[in-house]
């Protein structure tokens, strides 16, 4: 497909009109800011707050509530239920394996990522070829979790015993002189090597925190424990450990809120199929496709339900730690 | 110094907002006096389309890529005769997008609908026109009534027939069938006979298929249950059941559901070149046939359009190296079911140019410019056979136009989203990886809403 500027100049056009239309309201704000005279400070910061604040309510205040009204009435959003979408959630057998693949999901990804994260920062620490070992777990980062679906989706693939294997996992089952699997079949198993792959990508970013951690760790106290005389074992668990507790919580948490909203993964491998969707793939499914707008936006209230808590508690760490700085 | 810079400022917003002010005006005016030129000698076919020329009709569609290219092709000389301009946008997304775009006020004149349920709900929401009398007229000429029935709501045509497709194929490997002195099967109980053969032998492995297809895995499974309840069951149960005058999980629909089994849940028959039965969940429908060509499988039963999925260089036809067979009725006596799809001609707006475009669509014209352009198949009874170009849509064409023809609709397409785009899918693949016919049609019946 090549750039046609005939049948692509309308949308360039659109974009010259929302950048003039922004240098308008812009010009429009300084000018009128600047005919302020008296209490200037108030004025000034509503005037700068105004867009940034019109567009949040236009963008995400006014969805989240209609999404939290929308979850109160049925499938066409006519005739109000009460709960009832919310007490389908939790009696509806195929919901509540979606609910229990999600807490999997949320126990097993952060604590593992950040596990693998940190096993490999301590290992690679100071050594010789740090960088490089570094750039390999990172790189997973860098792949979209469409593309490592796909990636993962052939390492799992399967081919009967009798022909060749396409699939690296299988590969090594065969070498190993087993049987072939189907991998992604079998439940509750299949959810484990899905949720491999999410812990192959949040590896890294786990990873390049808590090393940036470590290396932050002032030499006096690690020098004083070596003096004392630590065991490895005990350097780990007793000086690391606690220094970079700040960083290990942050990176817990924020893989845990991304865990929370998994969805393309669990889409593009398995399509939700064989008793692996969690939540976000089933709200996409009945508010997009089952046209089941009711359940769909209960679905959404409950993941964001699900997130506050990690949310606030984030905040308030912040907060707290401001304090303890200043 | 401030008063400059303000002044500076005052030209900069004044320039804005005579830009904004000057495109804000380029919108309106379509009549730019364009004439057709129905006159031409070329235009001869197009005379009954006068008074349009200049007007803009809109067309929004799921066909893209090289499919819409060709159909864009096939309207262009129509568009240019009449001096209608047809803008046509095809898009991936078009089942979400279309309920997005209509709710927002943002409809095309146009659509061509595959999903007659969308088509319904469209209609009943009010939003759709029914079709103009010439254009109401033109269909009843070319389609039969069981195809007018799909774009029939509460007895007002809201949509013309437009494509089709076969769905009820058995895919073959002729030169297989030639080298083992097998013979292509024409009842029921031949198909099983020559299965057995086939399995006895030893061999290969007479059947395979694949259901897995991203977020829809499981469709090629609910069509194998609807071509299996047309011929288990016939036509009368089918429109009940599609309908939910019956139960999913009733006697009907659970022997037909069994009957699918024989053939995809047995251990002898399945999954040529993939493994086990439950190897069916994870082969992609792409994948599912092309053990065919690598002599591993014998039989494929999927839709005419799997005819692209083949390998380049693979001969589709009679005496090639791949081709199908109508997936034979049980009881020949009842007539010949056949399961299929297509799209259909709907417009959001009743403006004369918009009627006369949908008109155009069903005419027996379009059909023949169309099929000439390649890669079409139509339930038109105008299609004249020497236009279509390649063997499968030749036999597809032929299905369609026999007299014995008994069309169906794809059921899933019919049913609720929730079930046909849902709960038939995950239902027939949990059954594919073990679940009981029993407790898979339980499943999809509690979920039809109430």
């Amino acid at each position: 497909m090549s750039f046609d500027f005939a049948i692509e100049g309308e949308k360039l056009m659109m974009l010259v009109y929302g950048i003039i239309g922004f240098a308008a309201v812009m010009g429009l704000l300084l000018l009128a800011l600047g005919k302020v005279d008296s209490p200037k400070d108030r004025w000034v910061a509503i005037g700068f707050l105004a867009p940034a604040g019109i567009l949040l309510s236009i963008g995400l205040i006014y969805p989240a509530i209609r999404t939290l009204t929308l979850s109160f009435f049925d499938s066409s959003s006519t005739s109000f239920v009460g709960l009832d979408n919310y007490v389908w959630m939790f009696t509806h057998a195929e919901t509540r394996e979606t609910l229990r693949n999600t807490a999997l999901w949320v126990l097993l990804v952060p604590t593992l990522s950040t596990a693998v994260g940190l096993l490999y920062a301590v290992l690679v620490d100071r050594t010789r070829f740090e960088s490089f070992a570094k750039s390999l777990i990172f790189m997973p980062m860098a792949i979209s979790f469409v593309g490592a679906g796909i990636i993962w989706s052939f390492v799992y693939a399967y081919r009967p015993t009798e022909s060749d294997q396409i699939g690296l996992a299988n590969q090594l089952v065969v070498w190993l002189g087993g049987e072939p699997q189907q991998w992604l079949l079998e439940d509750p198993w299949n959810t484990m090597f899905l949720i491999a792959v999410l812990v192959w990508i949040q590896a890294g970013f786990a990873m390049v925190v808590l090393s940036a951690a470590i290396k932050a760790i002032p030499s006096e106290i690690t020098e004083a424990a070596r003096l004392d005389g630590v065991t490895s074992s005990q350097m780990f668990w007793r000086v690391t450990v606690p220094s970079i507790r700040p960083a290990l919580i942050v990176v817990l948490v924020t893989i845990s809120v991304g865990t929370l909203k998994v969805f393309d993964v669990v889409r593009t491998m398995t399509g939700g199929q064989f008793r692996t969707s969690v939540i976000a793939n089933e709200m996409y499914n009945y508010a997009f496709r089952y046209d089941e707008d009711g359940k769909g936006a209960a679905l959404a209230v409950f993941l964001f339900l699900l997130v506050t808590p990690i949310v606030f508690y984030q905040v308030r760490l912040v907060r707290q730690r401001r304090k303890e700085a200043r | 110094m401030a008063s400059h810079l303000q002044r500076k400022l005052f030209a900069l917003v004044g320039v804005a907002a005579l830009a904004l002010t000057a495109t804000a005006c380029k919108g309106g005016n379509t009549d730019t006096g364009a004439k057709d030129k129905l006159d031409t000698p070329e235009c001869a076919a197009f005379t009954d389309y006068k008074g349009i020329a200049g007007k803009t009709v809109t067309v929004y569609s799921p066909i893209r890529d090289a499919d819409g290219k060709l159909m864009e092709d096939a309207w262009k000389a129509w568009a240019d005769c009449t001096g209608v301009t047809v803008k046509y946008e095809g898009s991936a997304e078009f089942e979400a997008q279309i309920k997005v775009r209509v709710d927002g006020n943002r409809a095309p004149d146009v659509t061509l609908i595959p999903q007659p349920g969308l088509l319904e709900s469209f209609a009943k929401a009010g939003k759709l026109k029914p079709v103009g009398d010439k254009t109401k007229a033109m269909a009843e000429k070319n389609f039969t009534k069981d195809w007018l029935k799909y774009g029939t709501v509460d007895g007002k045509l809201y949509g013309a027939p437009l494509g089709s497709n076969v769905k009820s194929f058995v895919w073959y490997s002729p030169k297989m069938f030639k080298d083992n002195g097998w013979t292509v099967p024409t009842t029921w109980a031949e198909l099983i006979t020559l299965s057995d053969k086939i399995a006895g032998e030893g061999k290969l492995k007479p059947w395979c298929a694949g259901i897995g297809s991203g977020d829809a895995t499981g469709w090629p499974a609910t069509d194998w249950i609807e071509d299996i309840v047309l011929r288990d069951q016939g036509p009368d149960v089918y429109d009940k059941w599609v309908a939910h005058s019956i139960p999913f999980n009733g006697p009907e629909i659970t022997s037909a559901t069994d009957r699918a089994g024989s053939i995809l849940k047995n251990a002898a028959y399945v999954n040529g070149g993939y493994g086990d039965v439950k190897s069916i969940a994870t082969t992609t429908f792409q994948d599912g046939g092309l053990p065919i060509v690598q002599g591993k499988c014998a039989l494929h039963r999927q839709a005419s359009f799997y005819a692209n999925q083949w390998p380049k260089g693979t001969k589709v036809a009679e005496d090639g190296d791949v081709f199908a067979f109508y997936f034979p009725a049980i009881d020949p006596a009842k007539g010949k079911p056949v399961l299929g799809g297509g799209e259909f001609t709907a417009a959001f707006t009743d403006r004369p140019e918009v009627q006369a475009f949908q008109t155009y669509l069903a005419s027996e014209h379009y059909a023949n410019t169309r099929a000439k352009t390649g890669n079409w198949v139509s339930a038109n009874k105008g299609l004249e056979l020497a236009n279509v170009s390649n063997p499968i849509d030749k036999k597809s064409v032929q299905i369609l136009q026999d007299p014995a023809t008994v069309f169906r609709f794809d059921g899933s397409d019919l049913m609720p989203a929730t079930v046909g785009a849902g709960t038939f899918w995950k239902g027939m693949t949990d059954w594919i990886t073990g679940k009981s016919t029993k407790e898979t049609l339980d499943f999809i019946e509690n979920s039809w809403p109430k």
